[in-house]
């Protein structure tokens, strides 16, 4: 099936990498979603563009006309943030600053009409796991203004010690190799670990101890409770041939299908993109050091230069609104320029 | 610090030229005992040569050139496994025993090659 979903992927970065198409393979989902007019929208995802499901109706709104105000404030009971992929510690063309980038990405996250409850970082916080790019990371997230920040690992943050660092600055409430959950708002949110322990040839990996763990910790949850779940790498095969996926997230996937709206939010690929599946939508992140090419569109997934003018517009942040009695969290992602 | 009789001079002299003479002559016959070296090169998220062949006894140094960190690690993440490689980092390890070695990059999994020592 995410093959299948993948495929459909690929179709639309085919056609000049405009992911815009009006070829849809087959009405993969039974929601009564118009694919069409979600396909468009995806399209235009990474140039801000917020997708709200109301009803099974899709309502797609440009992100300037919502900074605007020129769509109604789209409030919920609950606002978070997810920003990714800072790699303090990198320097190179694509971005000689990243510090600075992500400064802004917090001065942007501090200018929300709605202040968010907490922050999601979903991972690569670093670029080499040094103690000083730790540092730096610190410092640099105590000028947000939010209650808590939540993080997860990507795989920048675990190069020499299987983690060690990084549980012991951020994993200290954690299970396992690092992952938890958390409840606000009556919605349940779940951090996942998918960078360790990763094989030869493979992609990302949860691990048999953590699916374990999984499956017992949304249990005992009624199918209505919102479910959030964020990690660094892409819990779908976006794009194998990069690494752009998860060896065994079917079988998370598997025990989160029965709950009536699961939100997916990654990282790792440094560009959003988002799948809906069911009652499954898929969200990764921009970075806010660099970007990376679009799936098969370069040689490989390294950082991409981009005009200095414009490298801002493919930096950015991620809000989320949850509204109690909606199908889907409304995500809105939107750059730093 | 006694000094070495002109002598024994000589002969330490001699015998070192000898030892180097003879160094170079077996350096210059193939298959000789000098330590032999060879390269993969890290770029663009890919091991390169993807298969290197090498006579058992060589040191094979990975260079990194890509923007950003890898590592060397032998599938069984135990024979050889270098730390994280920013650019321009290298890593060597010496290949003493023959067979074949699969390796990958354990922050990038994907990235796979191998060595085959003959």
């Amino acid at each position: 099936m995410t093959e299948q979903n993948w495929k459909l992927r690929q179709r639309e970065h085919e056609n000049g990498g405009t992911g815009v198409t009006n070829y849809i393979d087959r009405n993969l989902d039974r929601d009564g979603v118009d694919r069409r007019g979600f396909l468009k929208c995806m399209a235009w995802a990474g140039t801000g563009t917020l997708c709200v499901l109301q009803g099974g109706v899709l309502n797609s709104f440009a992100l300037t006309d919502v900074l605007q105000h020129k769509v109604g404030k789209l409030s919920g009971e609950l606002s978070f943030v997810q920003i990714s992929d800072s790699h303090i510690g990198f320097d190179k063309d694509a971005n000689r600053d990243v510090t600075a980038t992500l400064g802004e990405a917090i001065a942007k996250v501090n200018a929300l009409a709605t202040p968010p409850s907490f922050v999601l970082h979903t991972g690569d916080l670093t670029h080499l796991s040094k103690p000083e790019e730790f540092d730096t990371l610190s410092e640099s997230l105590k000028s947000l203004k939010t209650d808590r920040i939540f993080y997860v690992p990507g795989e920048h943050d675990v190069l020499n010690d299987n983690g060690a660092m990084f549980h012991a600055r951020f994993g200290k409430e954690t299970q396992g190799d690092g992952w938890y959950s958390f409840a606000q708002n009556g919605a349940h949110f779940i951090g996942l670990v998918n960078v360790l322990n990763l094989k030869a040839g493979g992609l990302g990996n949860l691990g048999s101890a953590q699916l374990e763990w999984l499956r017992k910790d949304v249990a005992g949850l009624k199918s209505g409770t919102p479910i959030v779940v964020f990690a660094h790498i892409p819990l779908w095969a976006v794009y194998p041939q990069w690494g752009w996926g998860t060896d065994d997230s079917e079988q998370a996937l598997a025990y989160l299908r029965r709950f009536g709206s699961v939100t997916i939010l990654n990282g790792h690929i440094h560009q959003t993109m988002q799948k809906v599946e069911g009652n499954v939508t898929f969200h990764t992140a921009c970075s806010t050091a660099f970007p990376q090419p679009q799936p098969g569109q370069a040689a490989s997934p390294g950082p991409m230069k981009v005009p200095v003018g414009k490298l801002r517009s493919v930096l950015g942040i991620t809000d989320v609104n949850f509204v109690r009695g909606k199908h889907t969290l409304g995500i809105t992602d939107s750059s730093l320029a | 610090m006694k000094r070495a009789a002109p002598f024994a001079v000589f002969t330490a002299v001699l015998a070192m030229t000898l030892v180097v003479t003879a160094g170079n002559g077996q350096a210059s016959q193939s298959g000789g005992k000098s330590a032999a070296v060879a390269g993969v090169k890290i770029d663009n998220f890919s091991f390169a040569p993807a298969t290197l062949t090498i006579a058992a006894g060589t040191t094979v140094t990975w260079t990194n050139d890509d923007d950003v960190p890898h590592t060397v690690v032998s599938d069984d993440k135990t024979t050889f496994k270098s730390s994280a490689l920013d650019t321009g980092d290298h890593f060597s390890y010496t290949f003493n025993k023959s067979g074949k070695y699969s390796y990958f990059c354990s922050v990038h999994p994907r990235m796979t090659a191998e060595v085959v020592v003959q």
